[in-house]
């Protein structure tokens, strides 16, 4: 299944990318996820400790079953207000 | 407590314009109203003794305004004499001085806009998905409170 990944603030600039498509097979968590993204982009794994998810923009636990189309955001520490 | 829907006027918003405290408490207009509070978070010149040339803001919009919203429902809940809520936050670069986000809440009397705005703040500043870039002289970063 194809998931949207969106990429922001400081992993955006490292990545130089806004969003990508991933492959992942059907039923998939989004720990898995997040486990192939950082082992394709050492730089997502450095900051892994740091980084919160955001599932069809709800804020996802890495336990969570992702389906085909799901936008999962990768959210770096947040700096608002 | 009533808190508009999405064809009305919009009360939880990321913007590029530049900000106005009155323009957002203007939102909030109702003859029930006796008070309204509004907090302007403002670009500071210097953070850590360096002057600060500019903020860069980025935010994730989508999930951003349903946050925001999320917070005012938050506020609703646990503040029942608060009438209205609108927090608008801008994106984009903002010079110093420039206001980063306004945060409106009205009631019939004062008693509890003050508390409700502070927590407003207070939780924007830890869930909402908005990223802050600043740029001194020599560099930039990231940052945050989290």
């Amino acid at each position: 299944m194809k998931i949207n990944v969106k990429l922001f603030a400081a992993l955006r600039e490292e990545l130089d990318k806004r969003e990508f498509v991933q492959e992942l097979p059907q039923g998939a968590t989004l720990g898995s996820l997040v486990e192939r993204v950082g082992s394709k982009y050492p730089v997502v794994r450095a900051h892994l400790s740091s980084l919160h998810f955001a599932v069809n923009h709800k804020y996802t636990t890495l336990e969570a079953v992702l389906q085909e189309g799901d936008e999962v955001a990768f959210l770096p520490p947040v700096g608002g207000g | 407590m009533k808190l508009s829907m999405a064809n009305e006027k919009k009360l939880f918003e990321i913007t590029s314009h530049p900000l106005s405290a009155d323009e957002v408490v203007g939102r909030l207009a109702d003859p029930a109203i006796g008070a309204a509070i509004a907090f302007v978070g403002v670009v500071r010149g210097e953070t850590d003794g360096r002057p600060v040339l500019c903020l860069e803001y980025e935010a994730y919009p989508e999930m951003a305004e349903q946050t925001l919203r999320q917070i005012g429902v938050e506020i609703c809940q646990h503040w029942k004499t608060v009438r209205e809520i609108a927090i608008v936050h801008r994106v984009g670069r903002l010079d110093v001085g420039e206001a980063s986000v306004v945060i409106a809440v009205s009631a019939a009397h004062r008693s509890e806009i003050f508390d409700a705005v502070r927590y407003a703040v207070d939780r924007l500043k830890e869930i909402a998905p908005i990223w802050k870039r600043e740029v001194w002289t020599d560099g930039a970063e990231w940052r945050s409170e989290a």
